[in-house]
């Protein structure tokens, strides 16, 4: 009853904050293949880690207006960041301390470079770095896309050091993802802290950036991407996506319609209960009720 | 004596008062266990094979009638421990309770908490979480909830060890003065060897086991109180040997050799046989002083040690509680094993799941960025921690197991230990369970069958002491076939205390009788007349025949003394008391005489002979030599044994006339005991005196010699007359039998009294009433018992159909309707035990709502107790307070000791002990309510608190290709059950109440509750479960679809189940929580406060994964909406169901509840006297 006060308006709310969020999503990994490469799987891993010119170019049209900050994430799907051996494989000490630039046990195969020397950042995550990269133009107008301040602000001053250094990344026979520049300490290494929080579901997204300015409906974007990042070897969908928020996040409707039903359901639950007190009352706490009462001869 | 014996015969009457203290011995075990005349064992009992025994008993019979073997001999060389300890070194005197000295603490606390299942359960996780291929979670979060309950558990264990040590040093450290060198010097506890002699002081503690040489008493007698060693208060009487007695240790060096039984836990008997001045001497348990008894009423005594230390029979007694299994915990186990199982096929669903994953991915695997199964960093390409498919699927499901650890719930027994102690704690606080008169408050004995007391369907009583008070008073006399029960003159005012004047002081007995007018005044006449004579014999008999020691005692009064007359027999004391009223007044007794003031003359009476009161014969006898120079035999005895030992040729119309008037005094609910005598010719008692001679300096066989002998000396006995003695009903007996059988309790009352007696008590105690059907079975053979039982089942079941047809299934639930009361004796029962006859009477007991068994001995009510328990699976109760009892007691699944009279083995053997018998009211029908039904809720929320934990851990499973990622943080997933859900249902376990007080015992029905296991069942468990599975679906499902690709973490995501989790699981607790008070308000926000805590504080560990995101997702308000929703779905069903429940089928619980809550008192009273349902009428 209360329940039901409570919880359709919210319900309401939410599912118009989520219909106020707009979202591009613009899938492009097999579209960003040659049309020779796209039969089969291994023509498609071939492709991705052969050398060569890997560029592609997407048109985005707005539908609505996007107010700024809009932001840029790219969505894996079918990719297990939280797979046991993957979230297991890092070494969070090493992130921090200079010091401990050897703390690798945990890193496991991706501990120590061929040399025998230890890998920094180290680990299954870091080598994996997602590395397609984008760029936004509006009417051949160049969209700045802010990389700064997409990590979590106790990330980049706690967890990751400022005196540590990428060292001996990616020297490995098989090349992950992203190189990383070895004169940026880990602290500015945006894209690494992202990418290093783990995600909790098999389809996530992460931040790539901002572009702090608004889009007018019917805007055409060119995105020139990049297409370097295999996710072919196991089918995994690579996705662009623009978004707005809302005060609730993200484009969600799930959460509203949950507590649509839930209030409803109270609703409902409320109006029926009165109707069977009003129609056929019980008196609370009438010892006739009692078993040895209601049967003759009980006592 | 003196004046008859001639001077050669002076040696002579020294043996006969050693050998008349060595029958006294030869018998005490005996006595001890049939307690009292009135209540005794069945006399066929020997014949058949006795099954249900209890072990005092059979250790006793063994004990005394087996002879001392050389080997298992002990010798002790009296005052040369050197000698005594050459081949064997004897244990020391120094005692050691406490369990563990430092050094060893550390492995056998570990050793002996690990003999329960759960924590080898728990090791056996840790352990595979060690090995590399495993390790789901950190080493060290891991061993940590192990930890931390060994921890818990080693600090109790410690405190209480150290308080047995200091209480141990201080024993061994108290001094005793010990004869060293000949000579007396204060020696500590702990040094005392055996073999040495030591002198106890009045008023000291004994240090040791100790065989008595001399006491400042020339008879050699000493009184000890054995109070800490049985619990009973009067005194003892103990005996020196009359060949030692006059020794005096300090003076002249005594030596001689004990041979006797190796050190054993039978404090009622000890067989030693001694050699001194090449004598040898039989000891008895009369002539051994017990460690931890106190020397009374004789100023020192000397002792030699022949047990010390550990093998003193108090410490060999020092035994824990019987340890019993509530049947909650069994049904429980089902549960448990039902979780396994389905932890078992959660493992199984990821293992699989996962082998179809890796089977599916197979060509994959090298390359997947989150897989990479090759490790090319060593130059060399090599798999990197893959084992194979088949391998990794059984690690797959190790690890589930590990993950899933806590859905067999460990932390529920810790839990439930602490919840029972809790119990205990209220149950033993409880004002309502306090006795004031003998100051016993409430024990609890058995922690761990609390929740029992809510459930149990039949009650076993035991009548003498428990219904009854066990303070007998004398209330009539048939002397010589002449009634004088005496309705006419007994008034309160004729108390006369009946007063000697010995040596110008006044003696007084302490307890005044109420005398009877007419036989007082015959009693004055003196043996003038016949009927005085009769009289004057009668009560002669009752003076004298007997084991009570008068003490004398000072009293407010310098000149007026108080005789106090201390005996383990409360009848014999009664009787005593009795015959001083009449002016038989029972001075002094020492083991050789008797002095008796009979109207003023001071008697003496020489005690030739005692044959002590034995449960085969039933009767005791003594033989006197009176100061006329005849020697007489007294009998008394129970009527059935003494009957068959009369003179049946004199006297036949006295014999006809005592039988009716035992007949009408057993009618009247009065204990009834019949008193012969005879007098011996000189030959007779010389041969009597020679065989008894013989029989007590016989080393084998002694006991079944005595026996023998007594049977011999007492028949052809004229009957003197007959005593009657009320056994007073207790305070609130019938009331309490009352509520038990509203309650839907079978009362059962076991006794060992006569038919009339049982059913006369039955009828005072309102367990019986008239409207009831009586159904007797007295056979003598298993033929007749048979066609009895079967006719009576036959009218049984045709009551029962004339009664009312349509609530037969019903029946036994509620006070039945048309009641039969069965009543049995203890012959029928020797026929029925042990036979197919059993089932038979099961079949017509559980028709009856009363079954009375009189006449049966201790080991049949264990029997009868057993017939119950094996055919039903209803809880039983056994409640009694005498050593007769303990086999029961031991038997019932719940076992209530009465703290009362009859010493202590009752309560020792219990598991619950009380004052009084009306307690088991409150203890049932209110601590038995709450604990059940407290401790139900508590099984049945932690099975779902660890549940919806564990499935939310699942779900996470299924999406992160069921490789067991936790998404939850591994110190909150080992934190939830200590910290963060832990103490809520504790807390509620221990002080949650459905019902107040009043309202449980105003309607004893809502017991029934327990009996028709409301609390916990397999449908509620079912239930439970489905509602488990919901929550944790929508724990799960809820941020899952929120936060469908989104940018979360791990950590976030993790911290926000955890939250909901936490926050759900105590809401889920608060919602069913009836009765609040602070401390259940404090512990159930306190934990969900405290597990933000936790989950910040784990949160702002920077070399942790999940730092800082608690503040992350904090920050949005989509985790705020997510926690708020999760709360409200996932307990909204339960809500619902609980309301249509409430609502629609009530239960008496929840209608009492708002009885108390809405009704108003009066008007409640109303209807309960009226009964008639009223109509509704709207209250709001």
């Amino acid at each position: 009853m209360l329940v039901s006060i409570i919880f359709i308006p919210i319900g309401v709310a939410s599912l118009y904050a989520s219909r106020d969020v707009v979202e591009i999503i613009d899938r492009y990994e097999t579209d960003c293949l040659p049309e020779n490469s796209r039969s089969n799987k291994d023509q498609k891993v071939q492709y991705i880690q052969g050398p060569g010119n890997k560029t592609c170019s997407r048109t985005i049209r707005v539908p609505k207006h996007m107010k700024k900050p809009i932001y840029v994430y790219y969505q894996l799907d079918n990719f297990y960041q939280n797979h046991r051996r993957y979230v297991k494989s890092r070494s969070d000490e090493q992130l921090r301390k200079n010091s401990s630039a050897s703390d690798v046990d945990a890193c496991k195969p991706e501990d120590n470079g061929v040399n025998g020397l230890p890998i920094v950042p180290c680990g299954l995550i870091a080598w994996s770095l997602f590395n397609d990269t984008y760029t936004f133009s509006r009417n051949s107008q160049k969209l700045v896309v802010n990389k700064k301040g997409i990590s979590w602000k106790s990330d980049r001053e706690h967890k990751f050091g400022k005196d540590v250094y990428p060292k001996n990344f990616q020297n490995g026979t098989l090349r992950g993802g992203k190189l990383l520049d070895s004169s940026i300490p880990l602290s500015e290494q945006e894209d690494l802290i992202v990418w290093m929080r783990t995600a909790a579901l098999p389809t996530f997204r992460k931040l790539y950036g901002k572009i702090e300015e608004d889009l007018q409906p019917n805007d055409v974007i060119q995105v020139i991407l990049e297409n370097n990042y295999n996710t072919y070897s196991f089918s995994g969908k690579k996705k662009l996506v623009l978004s707005t928020t809302s005060w609730l996040g993200g484009k969600n409707d799930f959460l509203g319609i949950a507590y649509l039903t839930v209030g409803g359901l109270c609703f409902f639950l409320a109006v029926a209960f009165t109707v069977v007190y009003l129609v056929k009352p019980r008196q609370l706490g009438d010892p006739s009720y009692l078993s040895w009462n209601r049967n003759p001869g009980g006592h | 004596m003196d004046s008859r014996n001639p001077a050669e015969n002076s040696i002579h009457v020294e043996s006969l008062h050693a050998s008349s203290q060595r029958s006294i011995s030869s018998n005490h075990s005996r006595h001890s266990n049939a307690n009292s005349i009135g209540e005794v064992g069945l006399v066929d009992l020997g014949s058949k094979p006795v099954r249900y025994g209890s072990r005092a008993e059979s250790e006793a019979f063994s004990i005394s009638q087996k002879e001392i073997n050389e080997e298992d001999a002990r010798f002790v060389h009296i005052a040369d421990p050197g000698k005594t300890n050459e081949r064997f070194v004897f244990a020391r005197n120094s005692i050691r309770t406490g369990k563990y000295s430092i050094f060893t603490f550390i492995p056998r606390n570990l050793f002996e908490q690990f003999h329960r299942v759960a924590y080898i359960y728990f090791l056996i996780i840790a352990v595979l979480n060690q090995l590399p291929q495993l390790a789901v979670f950190g080493r060290g979060v891991s061993i940590l909830p192990l930890a931390f309950v060994l921890l818990v558990t080693a600090v109790k264990d410690a405190f209480e060890d150290y308080r047995r040590h200091r209480s141990d040093r201080i024993e061994n450290n108290r001094l005793a003065s010990v004869l060293v060198n000949n000579q007396l010097q204060p020696k500590k506890w702990k040094d005392i060897q055996v073999g040495e002699i030591i002198k106890i002081q009045a008023s000291e503690t004994i240090p040791c086991d100790m065989v008595l040489l001399s006491t400042s008493d020339p008879t050699g007698v000493a009184y000890v109180q054995t109070i800490n060693l049985d619990g009973e208060s009067n005194l003892k009487t103990r005996y020196a040997k009359q060949e030692t007695l006059s020794m005096l240790p300090e003076k002249e060096k005594i030596s001689g050799l004990i041979r006797c039984e190796k050190p054993n836990r039978n404090i009622y008997g000890f067989q030693a046989n001694m050699e001194i001045d090449g004598k040898r001497l039989s000891l008895g348990p009369s002539n051994i002083v017990l460690r931890g008894c106190e020397l009374k009423n004789t100023a020192w005594a000397f002792g030699v040690v022949v047990y010390a230390g550990q093998e003193t029979k108090v410490m060999l007694n020092s035994s824990g509680a019987p340890s019993k299994r509530s049947k909650l915990e069994t049904r429980m186990n089902v549960e448990i094993i039902m979780l396994s199982l389905f932890l078992v096929a959660l493992c199984t669903v990821v293992s699989v799941c996962a082998a179809v994953w890796l089977r599916r991915h197979k060509d994959e695997l090298n390359y997947l960025p989150f897989y990479r199964k090759k490790d090319f960093s060593d130059g060399k390409v090599e798999d990197y921690n893959y084992y194979g498919w088949v391998l990794e699927i059984f690690f797959t499901f190790l690890m589930s197991v590990i993950v899933f650890q806590i859905m067999i719930p460990i932390s529920l027994y810790i839990s439930m230990e602490l919840v029972r102690v809790g119990q205990a704690y209220f149950m033993i606080n409880d004002t309502q369970l306090y006795d004031e008169a003998s100051n016993s408050r409430f024990q609890c004995r058995a922690l761990n069958i609390n929740e029992d007391l809510g459930q149990v369907k039949y009650v076993f009583s035991d009548k003498t002491g428990t219904l009854t008070e066990n303070k007998m008073e004398f209330q009539c006399a048939s002397i010589w076939g002449v009634d004088y029960s005496g309705e006419k003159a007994i008034s309160e005012t004729e108390q006369v205390g009946y007063s000697v004047q010995v040596d110008g002081k006044i003696l007084t007995p302490k307890m005044k009788v109420k005398t009877e007018k007419e036989l007082l005044q015959l009693s004055k006449i003196g043996k003038e007349t016949n009927e005085g004579k009769h009289v004057h014999d009668f009560f002669l008999a009752l003076a004298a025949c007997n084991t009570i020691v008068p003490l004398i005692t000072d009293s407010s009064d310098p000149n007026v003394k108080l005789i106090d007359y201390q005996g383990e027999s409360p009848d014999e004391q009664a009787l005593v008391y009795a015959a001083s009223a009449y002016g038989f007044v029972l001075i002094e007794r020492t083991s050789g005489h008797i002095v008796i003031d009979i109207q003023g003359q001071r008697q003496r009476f020489n005690v030739l002979g005692l044959h002590e009161f034995d449960s085969e014969r039933k009767r005791m006898s003594v033989i006197l030599g009176c100061p006329d120079k005849t020697v007489k035999v007294f009998v008394k005895g129970a009527d059935t044994t003494m009957f068959s030992v009369t003179d049946k040729s004199s006297n036949l119309n006295v014999i006809r006339a005592t039988e009716g008037h035992l007949h009408a005094f057993s009618s009247l609910g009065l204990r009834t005991l019949v008193v012969g005598m005879r007098e011996l010719s000189s030959p007779e008692f010389e041969q009597w005196h020679a065989s008894f001679e013989a029989a007590n300096t016989a080393l084998i066989g002694r006991a079944a010699l005595l026996r023998k002998i007594a049977r011999n000396i007492e028949n052809n006995l004229s009957i003197l007359g007959a005593s009657g003695i009320e056994d007073k009903l207790q305070n609130g007996v019938p009331e309490a039998i009352e509520s038990l059988r509203t309650a839907g309790i079978k009362v059962w009352v076991l006794t060992g009294d006569k038919q009339e007696t049982a059913i006369s008590i039955g009828y005072s105690s309102k367990l019986l009433t008239r409207k009831m059907t009586q159904i007797i079975i007295n056979s003598n053979s298993k033929e007749s018992c048979r066609r009895s039982l079967e006719e009576s089942i036959v009218m049984s079941k045709k009551l029962m159909t004339v009664s009312g047809v349509e609530n037969n299934t019903e029946e036994s639930s509620r006070a039945s309707v048309t009641p039969v009361a069965l009543i049995i004796d203890g012959t029928s029962l020797v026929y029925v035990l042990d036979s197919e006859l059993e089932e038979k009477l099961f079949e017509l007991a559980s028709r009856c709502s009363v079954v009375l068994c009189c006449r049966v001995a201790p080991l049949q009510k264990a029997g009868i107790v057993a017939l119950v328990k094996k055919r039903t699976s209803d809880m039983t109760l056994a409640i009694g307070d005498g050593a007769n009892d303990v086999s029961m007691i031991q038997m019932a699944d719940v076992g209530v000791g009465i703290s009362g009279q009859e010493g202590r083995q009752a309560v020792m053997a219990s598991d619950f002990a009380m004052g009084q018998f009306r307690f088991l009211v409150p203890l049932l029908l209110v601590h038995g309510h709450y604990n059940y039904q407290r401790m139900g809720y508590m099984i049945l929320y932690n099975f779902y608190r660890n549940a919806v934990f564990v499935l939310v851990l699942f779900w996470y499973v299924l999406f992160t290709a069921f490789t067991l990622t936790t998404s939850i943080n591994e110190w909150s997933s080992m934190l939830y059950s200590i910290i963060y859900t832990a103490l809520p249902t504790i807390v509620v376990g221990i002080l949650d109440k459905d019902l107040s007080r009043r309202t449980l015992l105003k309607y004893p029905q809502l017991y029934g509750a327990g009996h028709r296991q409301e609390c916990y069942n397999s449908k509620l468990f079912w239930l439970t479960m489905t509602d488990t599975l919901w929550q944790s679906a929508v724990v799960f499902f809820v941020p899952l679809f929120a936060y469908w690709g989104s940018t979360i973490d791990v950590s976030s995501i993790g911290d926000l189940w955890t939250l909901a989790i936490v926050i759900l699981v105590n809401l889920h607790l608060a919602m069913d929580v009836i009765r609040w008070s602070w401390l259940t308000h404090a512990v159930i926000w306190g934990c969900i406060f405290a597990t933000w805590i936790c989950v910040i504080i784990i949160d702002a560990l920077p070399f942790l994964v999940g730092y800082w995101a608690i503040f992350e997702i904090a920050k949005t308000r989509l985790f705020w909406l997510c926690l708020l929703g999760i709360t409200i779905a996932a307990l909204l069903p339960r809500f619902v169901v609980k309301f249509i429940y409430q609502y629609y089928r009530p239960c008496d619980v929840q209608i009492a509840r708002e009885a108390e809550k809405f009704g108003d008192p009066r008007e409640f009273a109303n209807v309960q006297i009226e009964m008639n349902p009223i109509v509704d009428r709207p209250r709001r």
